[in-house]
């Protein structure tokens, strides 16, 4: 990534307050033009360094750069990134058009062109309609049209954003999701929004950076996260997982098996994975990827003729069934006793009805779908 | 027979037995008021028997010059003690909200001494204070309402912070980081987010400010230099002589004024409680 392509430049940030370290040394590079997200539980310490790029907190350590300049320093009110709030934050007091002017009254911009600049904003955000209205006379969803109009008028080089679908109802939250992405994607102007919920993460952001107790644990892709997770935190963060702790029996380029006493046998990999060293590591396998047969008293697991070579088969029982309606997700005790969660779609109408309580069942999964993890 | 209704807790008021109450606190309440009104009206020097309506009491009040000079006086002592009081009551209750300081307890306790402290006292200790330090007696009018002056702010102003920090408490910091976020000086983000969030309680403390002036009369009493005279006290004067219905007319104007304030300060406060 060459400097000019990078909007902001987090350098070995810490931020202390006292004793407690609620950002540890973060290294991070957001390209311009990009929607990022910073995505971890409460108290991960990714709200404090949103807070560190905008200036309301400066850091104990380490730099921050946006567009090559270095900001570590610099008061919010000097900054060129604006803000979208969690609580909104609307001046009650003032119009719509007052709240969305007020920011432009500090750039010096002429009393002319602020009409057009405060109205094309709303626009934007399909507001211009409202432009007399108060305040308290605007739903939560209308509220935050107007926090982001308000950010945007201003053409900062980052807009930021506070857990901003938090406040707002399942339905709505879901449509502003892709509302939002697809503004960015208009305006072209860098995102960078901080939450702790993962679907709205992977669903609206380029790349996330997982954080947990204020260091930064991943960064990448949706995809990346979910599917090629670094560590065990990722992996239960970020969707569901089952994991297993085994020790490495076998490596090869092209397999390697994984002995596993909480599964109660061994774990087959299709891939080498080369270089991973130490005797103690994890497996880690999602829901989704296995599949579910049944099992007749007696019978025999799937043999490679009937599955894919190199798959995994264990046995179990059905202990619990959640019904969601576009999938089911089963609980499945295996046979030395540890519990798998197995969910499977809903692809026909009467999909729910092959498997119920208690029912013996077979666990199968490819060779290429567990993801090992060394810490 | 009728069956006995459970009743929700706001039937209560439609039982007669309830209004009746009701009506009776209501008279307790006001019918000396009352008294006091109608009689600026009476025609007859004793302020015993209704002979007839009148205006006369009150163009005789207002032919009292020395009356007159009281009334002018306390107006103006309880406007300037209102605007100090509530730039001084918002400072302090600014103050304690925002800042953390050494023993901000115990002086967060001690803002409500003077409101507690028995007016007596605060008068004797005004009046000690400024004769120990020699305050000038003879300034020239305006100036020499300047004690009185100084003595009102000193009881009103807690007032003011009391009401402005229990505002304050409302207030979303978010806010003031949003103006600061849009380009906003410390200062601009307290102009235009932050007063405006505190002006429901500058106006209600500014109201008791003015009020607790207008009508103090223990503290002015100690405090007010020879030659120097406010309504109640003027009124007090002439009460120890008779109750002519001068007084009645002198106290009916007061009176007004209050009620006149109060309506305008509480219109003030619906308009911009709306707001938030």
């Amino acid at each position: 990534m060459s400097d000019r392509d990078t909007i902001i430049r987090v350098e070995e940030v810490t931020k202390r307050y006292g004793k407690v370290t609620a950002v540890d040394r973060v290294t991070l590079e957001i390209p311009r033009g990009e929607f990022f997200a910073l995505l971890g539980p409460s108290g991960c310490g990714k709200t404090t360094l949103l807070r560190m790029l905008a200036g309301f907190e400066m850091p104990s350590e380490g730099k921050i750069f946006i567009d090559g300049v270095d900001v570590s320093t610099i008061p919010p009110n000097k900054r060129p990134v604006n803000m979208v709030f969690q609580s909104y934050a609307v001046f009650p007091h003032m119009t719509v058009f007052e709240n969305v002017a007020y920011g432009l009254k500090f750039d010096n911009v002429a009393k002319a062109d602020q009409y057009g600049r405060v109205m094309a904003a709303l626009a934007d955000v399909k507001l211009d309609h409202l432009a007399e209205r108060k305040p308290d006379q605007m739903s939560g969803g209308q509220r935050q049209r107007v926090a982001l109009a308000r950010a945007l008028v201003k053409k900062p080089k980052v807009l930021l954003l506070d857990e901003p679908l938090s406040a707002l109802d399942a339905k709505l939250r879901e449509a502003m999701r892709f509302e939002l992405a697809e503004l960015q994607d208009k305006i072209g102007i860098t995102f960078v929004m901080v939450t702790h919920d993962q679907d709205e993460a992977l669903a609206m952001a380029c790349r996330c950076a997982v954080m947990d107790r204020g260091k930064l644990m991943q960064t990448a892709t949706p995809s990346n996260l979910y599917e090629f997770p670094a560590n065990k935190f990722v992996a239960d963060f970020i969707g569901s997982v089952n994991l297993f702790e085994g020790t490495l029996e076998v490596d090869e380029p092209d397999h390697a098996i994984v002995q596993s006493e909480e599964l109660g046998g061994r774990i087959f990999f299709d891939h080498g994975v080369s270089g991973a060293g130490g005797e103690k590591m994890w497996v880690g396998i999602r829901p989704e990827k296995i599949e579910l047969l049944k099992r007749e008293e007696g019978s025999t697991p799937p043999t490679p003729e009937d599955a894919p070579s190199g798959c995994n088969v264990t046995a179990g029982t059905i202990r619990q069934i959640s019904y969601l309606g576009s999938e089911s997700i089963y609980e499945i005790d295996l046979i030395n006793g540890r519990r798998m969660q197995v969910s499977r779609p809903n692809l026909s109408r009467w999909d729910q009805e092959d498997f119920t309580w208690d029912d013996e069942v077979w666990l199968r999964w490819h060779g290429d779908s567990p993801v090992l993890l060394q810490s | 027979m009728a069956k006995k209704v459970a009743r929700a807790p706001l039937d209560y008021l439609n039982m007669p037995a309830m209004k009746a109450w009701l009506a009776g606190v209501f008279i307790f309440l006001y019918t000396p008021l009352m008294i006091l009104i109608l009689f600026s009206f009476n025609d007859s020097k004793a302020n015993i028997v209704w002979k007839g309506f009148t205006l006369k009491w009150y163009v005789k009040a207002f032919e009292n010059t020395q009356l007159r000079e009281a009334l002018l006086n306390s107006l103006l002592i309880a406007g300037v003690c209102t605007i100090i009081s509530i730039v001084l009551g918002a400072l302090m209750a600014f103050a304690f909200w925002r800042f953390k300081f050494p023993f901000k307890g115990p002086l967060e306790s001690g803002m409500s001494l003077p409101i507690v402290v028995p007016e007596i006292c605060f008068g004797v200790a005004v009046l000690l204070f400024f004769a120990k330090i020699g305050f000038p007696n003879d300034l020239p009018y305006p100036f020499n309402l300047t004690q009185i002056i100084l003595a009102h702010v000193t009881f009103a102003f807690p007032f003011v912070a009391i009401v402005v920090r229990a505002r304050l408490e409302s207030f979303n910091p978010e806010l003031e980081a949003a103006a600061l976020d849009l380009g906003a000086s410390r200062y601009q983000a307290f102009r235009d987010v932050i007063v405006p969030h505190m002006k429901p309680g500058l106006i209600a403390g500014g109201l008791l400010a003015f009020t607790l002036s207008l009508d103090d009369f223990v503290i002015t009493f100690f405090a007010s230099g020879p030659g120097t005279i406010t309504f109640p006290v003027k009124v007090y004067s002439m009460v120890r002589f008779s109750v002519t219905p001068e007084v009645n007319a002198a106290s009916t104007i007061i009176i007004l004024i209050t009620v006149l304030a109060t309506v305008l300060a509480l219109r003030a406060q619906a308009a911009t409680t709306k707001e938030s």
